[in-house]
Order: structure tokens, then C-alpha cells, then sequence
């Protein structure tokens, strides 16, 4: 997008690599600072604790107690087995749903971009321009934008109510292979590349075992970008779905949700609050348990654009 | 050193062909659409520009433009501002616990938008939120923060619940990436923290902020998740025409007018993309003097 060569022009005088942490002096520490700050962190965590009190009350507590504190009855594990049996245990069915949507959308969205990138940056072809040309406009066109379209389109294709129509839209990650482009182009040298074709290896054969290792980190934060469009996904399925069996948890949840306002619906909050906690468990998990990688990663996004 | 050859379409035709699937198609699809108009009685027919003209003259949809500039012009400096002063804060190493403060605030990117405005709905609604809580507890009359004018206030928060840390984050890493003997010049000239700031940090986070503008700025004006979902718990605060994106959807869907309806996604597609492209060019411009 636009450049920031005064970072990285600094970094790169410094003969230093533009991503090794600098030492710091140890400064002396500010409880108010930390106070004020600490204002910040409540604002962010508040939610989400509320969301765990709730999800341990019973609906009468959720109706009848304060927000923040527990209710009478501790019924968390309640909660999560009516979640999994309501309707016939569609939960799960949706949780399988939301696993595959994510595995074969980010991850294969994730080595196309992979693959694309590297063609790029590594391979000289007639037309390369214009792909590049082409695909960095991409970056600027809003998925949401190319929502309604995208639904017309594939319903003339038949392809909506179908898992093809949540994953194949998701495969596409122009700005995942604008960053793969730029760690090849950096992490990938072509010396090795040269001396492995005398050898007599293969393109491909060259990518996966010699290129792919290489990019590892930048594939690690492109893959994590696209698990959270992947889990997040709603508009798409909203507009492409019908079959509640297709549903991923996002629109599984909103569809309980909605019950409410329809005449003669079921009352859920309790199982919608529940199914909230529940989907929020495993992304969380991967974030605190990936802060190594996606940090990283961020800084190179960022400093790269 | 490239290689000239044939093999670098065999590495991006995949990636290729699903972009025009999924990109160029679309696109095409709906300016194809939006020149026709079709009717139950008549059938389909060439119209020319005549959804162009009838949406721009068309007060919903004015309405709903309006209501996601008003987004941009007050949610987003609050949000990247906040960022900011994060992001200062936590690099500044005076904070205890600093790695915490980084990580807690976050996670609230990990949270799906729909989970996000499902919370907030509850959290702050008058039917068994905090605000009604607060209400019956201290005997206030505090406003319901999902009626019809508090809504889009409360769709502000919710947003920058979920991506103030994100943006803290990138603005963070830019941080990081700051020459250390910068400092330690400054520290031999005796410059004071907030000098620091201004002389060093601040012209260093140029670029990140440039791109959580232009993030931001295609967030707000393609605004859907949140006020869609609000719109189960709170029905009369959300009308058919609340973002261009429910706009359009809402033409789709409910109303059968796929040739308007392509025509608006068409049309604030393009005016996203043209504000994200100004700001860009202002902003280079900017750096260029």
C-alpha cells in the first residue's frame, strides 16, 4: 500500500535486521502509568468475563442477577451439555462446520497465496505485471463489497446452500500473497534455488522442500490472518446459506439469537451466551498460545506495506 | 536473479483463477446487472444508467452513506487514537506487567464481530444488562443504549472493542522496529520523553497509521456485522437502509431488486475504494514535504 522506507531505511543503516527486538535500557516503572493503562486492559477484559459469568448462570439467574458476579447455581456445565443436545446436537454440527470452513479455506488460502507469491517474486513471465498489477487492486476491494455480487453470480452457477459457495470465496487472499511475495522476495535466495536446479530438482519439488521451510514464518502469520477471517465469517455464509445443517458457528449462534423475535420461537439467550463462550475458546487459545508467530509476523506487515 | 520461463503461471494460475472467480467475476457480474432493470410484468430490459441516477438520487441511501461517514469521521480517531496511546504506553517500558497489557488488550480480535455484538447487546441492553442493572441499583434513567439514537454510538464501542488492540498491535510493532541508537543519540542530547515522542516515535508510526486508516476507513464504510446482528435484539433501531452494505442486502434479499441492489454494492465499492486511495495519496503527499 504506501511505503515507510524512513523504518526500514533506518534499520537496514544499522546493519541490523529490521526485526530483532532492540535492547532497551531498564526504565523505572510508573504505577500511574500503569493505572491509566490498566483502564485500557478493563475496557478489553470486561466483556469477556461477563461472558464467562453469564455462561455459568441458569436463564432465571441471566434474567435476575447482576451482570458481573455469579448467580445461585453454578449450571456452566449445564449450559454446555443443552448447547451440544438443543435441536438434536446441531451445535457440534456446526463446530464440524466451522473446523472444515477453517482448515480448507485459511489453510488453502494460505498456500495459494504461497504458491502465487513465490511465482512472483521468483519467476520472470510474460504477464507479470499485470497479475501483480491486478492483484494488489485486489487488496483494496472490500470482501464485503463483492458480498451481494458474488452470491448473484454463484447462484446462477448453483453453487449456493453448498459448502463450496463459504469456502471457495474464502480461498482468495490477495493481501496474504502480497505479503508472501514480499517475504520471498527477502527470505528466499536465489543462489540456492539456482544451485538446486543444477542439481536437477524440479520447480516444485524446489518449492516444497527448499522454499516453503524458508517462508515458514511468513506463512505462520498469513495462515493466522486467514484463521480469523476463516472463524469470523458471516455475511457470506448469511447470504449463501439456508440449510441450518451448513451453518458455521457464527451464523448458527445469530440464528438462535433471532429466535427470540420470531411468534412462538424458543428463548435461548442462555444457550446463545454458552455457544458464544464456546466459540471463542479455541482462537483465543491459538492466540495466546501462537503470540510468538502472529507478533512477529505483525511487525513484518507492518513494516512492509 | 529470475528466470524467464513459462513455470511462474504454473505457480500463480491457481491463486488466478479463483481470484477472477471470486474478484474480477463478481465485479463484472454486477456492472453487467446494474445497466438492466427487471420486472415482474415486462420482464428484463436495458436501462442504461438509470439505477446509477435513481440511487443517487435516492434519500435511503443517502441516508445510510451518511451514517457510515459520520462512523468514519468519529469512531475511528477515537479508536486509532486510543491505539496510540496504548501502544506509547506499553513501548514507553514504564508499565508493570507490560507483556499482559499487550496480549489482554489484544484479544478482543479474537472474538467473531457476530459474538462481539451478540455480548454487547446483552451486556449493555436494558433487558438484563449492566445499564439495567445500574438502573434498578441506583434508581437512574439511564438511556437504553440500543434504542434508535443511541444505537450507532453503541456500534462504535463494539467496534472498537474489537480492533482497538489490533490496531494497538500494529502501531506497536512499528514501535519495535525504531533504530535503538536513535534513542540513545536523543538520550546524549537530553531529550525528554515526550520529546522522544514527537521527535522519534511519532514520524516513525507514520506508516502504520497511514495503513489502520485505510483498514479503518474500508471497516466503516462497509459496515454490516454488527448492525445486523444488533438488529435482533434491538428491531426498531435498525432500519432496511442502515449501511450501504445492509442497503444492499436488504434489496437482495427482501426486496427482489438484484439490479439496484447490484448497483449500490457496485457503487460503494468504488467509493470505498476511491476515499481509501485519497487518504493514501494525501498521506504520501504529506511525507513527501
Amino acid at each position: 500500500m504506501t511505503a515507510t522506507p524512513t523504518v526500514r531505511a533506518a534499520a537496514r543503516r544499522s546493519g541490523r535486521p529490521p526485526l530483532k527486538p532492540t535492547a532497551r535500557q531498564p526504565r523505572r516503572r510508573s504505577a500511574v502509568l500503569t493505572v491509566v493503562t490498566g483502564v485500557m486492559l478493563v475496557y478489553a477484559i470486561l466483556p469477556l468475563a461477563w461472558l464467562f459469568i453469564s455462561a455459568t448462570k441458569t436463564q432465571e439467574d441471566l434474567l435476575g442477577t447482576f451482570g458481573l458476579w455469579f448467580g445461585g447455581e453454578f449450571a456452566l456445565f449445564d449450559n454446555i451439555a443443552d448447547t451440544f443436545t438443543y435441536q438434536d446436537g446441531i451445535f457440534g454440527r456446526w463446530v464440524l462446520n466451522t473446523v472444515i470452513y477453517v482448515v480448507v479455506g485459511a489453510g488453502g488460502a494460505t498456500l495459494l497465496a504461497a504458491l502465487a507469491g513465490y511465482g512472483l517474486a521468483k519467476f520472470d513471465f510474460r504477464g507479470r505485471r499485470a497479475v501483480f498489477a491486478v492483484v494488489l487492486g485486489g487488496i483494496a476491494v472490500p470482501p464485503t463489497a463483492l458480498a451481494v455480487p458474488t452470491f448473484l453470480l454463484f447462484a446462477k452457477m448453483g453453487l449456493t446452500d453448498t459448502p463450496w459457495a463459504v469456502i471457495i470465496p474464502s480461498l482468495v487472499s490477495p493481501f496474504g500473497l502480497y505479503l508472501m511475495w514480499t517475504y520471498s522476495t527477502e527470505a528466499v535466495p536465489n543462489e540456492i534455488l539456482e544451485s538446486a536446479r543444477c542439481d536437477g530438482a524440479g520447480e516444485f519439488r524446489i518449492f516444497f522442500k527448499l522454499a516453503l521451510p524458508l517462508l515458514a514464518p511468513g506463512l505462520v502469520t498469513v495462515l493466522l490472518f486467514n484463521l480469523v477471517a476463516a472463524w469470523n465469517n458471516f455475511f457470506m455464509p448469511l447470504i449463501m446459506l439456508k440449510n441450518a445443517d451448513l451453518y458455521p458457528l457464527t451464523l448458527g449462534l445469530y440464528s438462535w439469537n433471532r429466535q427470540a423475535n420470531t411468534v412462538g420461537g424458543d428463548v435461548v439467550f442462555d444457550l446463545v451466551i454458552t455457544g458464544s463462550l464456546l466459540t471463542i475458546i479455541p482462537l483465543t487459545v491459538a492466540f495466546l498460545m501462537l503470540q510468538r508467530y502472529w507478533q512477529s509476523g505483525l511487525a513484518a506487515g507492518s513494516v512492509k506495506q | 536473479m529470475t528466470r524467464r520461463t513459462w513455470i511462474g503461471w504454473q505457480f500463480t494460475a491457481p491463486f488466478l483463477g479463483l481470484f477472477t472467480m471470486v474478484f474480477l467475476a463478481p465485479i463484472a457480474y454486477s456492472a453487467y446487472l446494474s445497466v438492466f432493470r427487471t420486472r415482474l410484468v415486462g420482464g428484463t430490459t436495458f436501462v442504461g444508467l438509470e439505477n446509477y441516477t435513481k440511487a443517487l438520487s435516492d434519500p435511503q441511501f443517502w441516508e445510510a452513506v451518511t451514517r457510515v461517514a459520520l462512523f468514519l469521521l468519529i469512531q475511528v480517531p477515537i479508536m486509532l487514537g486510543l491505539a496510540l496511546l496504548v501502544a506509547l504506553a506499553i513501548d514507553s517500558g514504564r508499565l508493570y506487567g507490560a507483556g499482559f497489557f499487550r496480549v489482554a488488550i489484544f484479544l478482543p480480535y479474537a472474538v467473531p464481530s457476530v459474538v462481539a455484538t451478540l455480548m454487547a447487546g446483552f451486556l449493555y441492553g436494558i433487558r438484563f444488562g449492566l445499564v439495567g442493572s445500574i438502573n434498578e441499583a441506583l434508581g437512574l434513567n439511564l438511556p437504553d443504549p440500543l434504542a434508535p439514537g443511541w444505537v450507532l454510538a453503541t456500534i462504535g464501542n463494539i467496534v472498537t472493542w474489537e480492533y482497538v488492540g489490533y490496531n494497538m498491535l500494529i502501531l506497536y510493532s512499528g514501535l519495535k522496529v525504531i533504530d535503538a541508537s536513535l534513542y540513545e543519540a536523543a538520550a546524549i542530547d537530553g531529550a525528554g520523553e515526550l520529546r522522544i515522542i514527537r521527535a522519534i516515535k511519532l514520524p516513525a508510526l507514520r506508516g502504520p497509521l497511514v495503513v489502520a486508516t485505510i483498514f479503518s476507513i474500508v471497516g466503516s464504510f462497509q459496515l454490516f456485522n454488527e448492525p445486523q446482528v444488533l438488529d435482533s435484539l434491538a428491531p426498531n433501531s435498525i432500519t432496511t437502509y442502515f449501511t450501504p452494505n445492509i442497503y444492499a442486502y436488504q434489496l437482495s434479499f427482501a426486496g427482489q431488486q438484484i439490479n439496484y441492489s447490484a448497483t449500490i454494492a457496485l457503487l460503494m465499492g468504488v467509493a470505498t475504494m476511491v476515499v481509501a486511495y485519497l487518504f493514501q495519496l494525501r498521506a504520501m503527499r504529506g511525507e513527501a514535504r
